[in-house]
């Protein structure tokens, strides 16, 4: 390894210097920089998403989440660790996977957490909707497959409509619990329910509501402002502001093979992105690297006057 | 316990560390006089406008800056800071690999330098996730898959506001303020890196520009 670039051994004339104006100056210029930007451009705040708002716009959508999430068709169902001991979304690179290795930690049951238990909760006011439950949950699994796949039908075939369909007798108990999921959403209901389960209480923790509404809600919304990963989401911001442009080589890898079309693309990329910012913590020692600037040159700019003399 | 006198320790320990001449000194090299060196110093002016912005902030509640149009001026004070901050840092950031500023046993300052940088990006991240909206949200469920991928999912919740507020606002800003602290006493104590010797590179003065 050479050893490192040599330093002008000249001796410097000292000058006179205030450090601290400089400081003041600096702080000035910028806090006047802010203030003008500020004013001029304000700043984004695209209203945050909530069940009773997705609920109240697309409510046939909103059937269609929850009705996975019952029959554990949903991402989050078969997400993996550490929500559930599912494969869906469990990342690993050979025998390599931390995700396993971390375990389940915030344990999630989609159907409880998301249906069964909030209309539990309500039941006791809703006499009809606590003999639909006792029905379903004394059902054997095929029967509640059954019910669920006839009330999926109905779903699908008013996909896109503005009101939700009328539930079909095939349907059982199951076309009586969402409508009345679907109710309580409405009314704004659900959110407080879910942040106030037994297994998840606090309430500032929206990992259950966020969960819940990061399918089709959330993407349709993230679509509109272009936030999707494909779409260098990471460093956009909503509406037109800039964003995030510090991610940029972090979100350049989501848009090239094979990061992009592997099932395990956020590990593969913490992984190069961990390796690389290694690099860039330890650059004084790494051979070629630590000599980038005398190839550049652009050091003779900045000392231009010295050089000059 | 020994008689040692714990506070005349420190004293001679923080003199060793460094000097009061060395810290503020009234004469600097020649070769300073550069615009680069001030991008630094707009760097922490920078920080001083968002702590600044920030403690206001935090002082109304997170729910403030959604209602109130003084809020939202003030937390737009806070965005454009963030604008700031990254954008001085990194010209100070490329400045410095441009003239090896980690010459001359300037290692560490490098080091800490990189640290700060990497702190700075969890700092924004968290805060990008602290502001209760569309925004947060979308940031909060995409990047959940990256962090569960490498394990730390359940640890450093995205999904959680309460953990990522209070990291926002209390653990990140003391990060970031110490190692300021520690990269400033490392620029004091070894001085400004002096210019590299002009005796490779195969062009002559005039090309400089």
């Amino acid at each position: 390894m050479r050893a490192e670039l040599p330093s002008d051994t000249r001796q410097p004339r000292m000058k006179p210097y205030d450090l601290v104006r400089e400081a003041l100056l600096a702080l000035g210029f910028v806090l006047v920089l802010v203030l003008v930007l500020a004013s001029v451009f304000s700043s984004p705040d695209a209203p945050a998403l909530t069940i009773r708002g997705y609920a109240t716009a697309r409510p046939v959508s909103f059937l269609q989440t929850a009705l996975r999430e019952l029959d554990g068709t949903g991402t989050i169902a078969d997400y993996g660790p550490p929500y559930n001991h599912g494969t869906g979304s469990l990342q690993s690179i050979g025998p390599i996977s931390p995700q396993r290795w971390a375990g389940v930690r915030i344990p999630v049951n989609t159907a409880q957490d998301f249906v069964l238990g909030p209309l539990t909760d309500i039941a006791p006011l809703q006499p009809a909707l606590q003999t639909a439950l006792s029905q379903f949950q004394q059902a054997s699994t095929t029967q509640r497959a059954s019910w669920e796949a006839a009330y999926g039908k109905a779903l699908a075939a008013n996909a896109g409509q503005s009101a939700s369909p009328a539930a079909p007798a095939a349907a059982g108990p199951v076309g009586v619990m969402l409508p009345a999921l679907l109710h309580i959403a409405q009314l704004g209901g659900l959110q407080g329910l879910m942040l106030s389960s037994s297994t998840h209480r606090s309430i500032t923790n929206d990992t259950l509501p966020l969960l819940f509404l990061s399918g089709p809600a959330l993407t349709a919304q993230a679509q509109h402002y272009r936030l999707l990963s494909t779409q260098w989401g990471m460093m956009n911001e909503t509406g037109n502001y800039p964003g995030a442009v510090w991610l940029w080589l972090y979100t350049l890898w989501y848009q090239v093979p094979p990061f992009s079309s592997s099932h395990s693309g956020d590990l593969m990329i913490m992984g190069v992105m961990g390796l690389l910012t290694l690099g860039f913590i330890l650059t004084p020692w790494i051979p070629g690297v630590n000599r980038l600037p005398r190839t550049l040159r652009i050091y003779r700019l900045i000392w231009r006057d010295w050089y000059r003399q | 316990m020994s008689n040692k006198n714990l506070t005349g320790s420190l004293r001679r320990w923080t003199s060793r560390v460094i000097t009061a001449e060395e810290l503020l000194p009234e004469e600097l090299p020649e070769y300073t006089r550069s615009f680069v060196y001030l991008f630094g110093a707009c760097t922490l002016g920078a920080f001083v406008c968002l702590i600044a912005s920030g403690i206001t902030l935090a002082l109304f509640g997170p729910g403030w800056w959604h209602a109130s149009s003084v809020g939202h001026f003030v937390n737009s004070i806070h965005f454009w800071s963030v604008q700031c901050f990254f954008f001085f840092m990194v010209l100070h950031l490329w400045s410095q690999f441009a003239m090896a500023a980690w010459r001359g046993g300037r290692n560490l300052t490098w080091v800490v330098g990189a640290l700060l940088f990497v702190c700075s990006i969890l700092a924004a991240f968290t805060g990008y996730l602290s502001q209760q909206n569309l925004d947060s949200q979308w940031i909060s469920v995409q990047g959940k898959d990256a962090m569960n991928a490498v394990g730390i999912g359940a640890f450093f919740n995205l999904l959680n506001f309460g953990q990522m507020y209070s990291i926002h606002i209390a653990v990140m800003p003391a990060v970031i303020a110490a190692l300021i602290t520690v990269h400033l006493i490392l620029v004091r104590r070894k001085g400004l890196v002096p210019p590299l010797a002009d005796d490779e590179g195969g062009k002559g003065d005039a090309d400089a520009g």
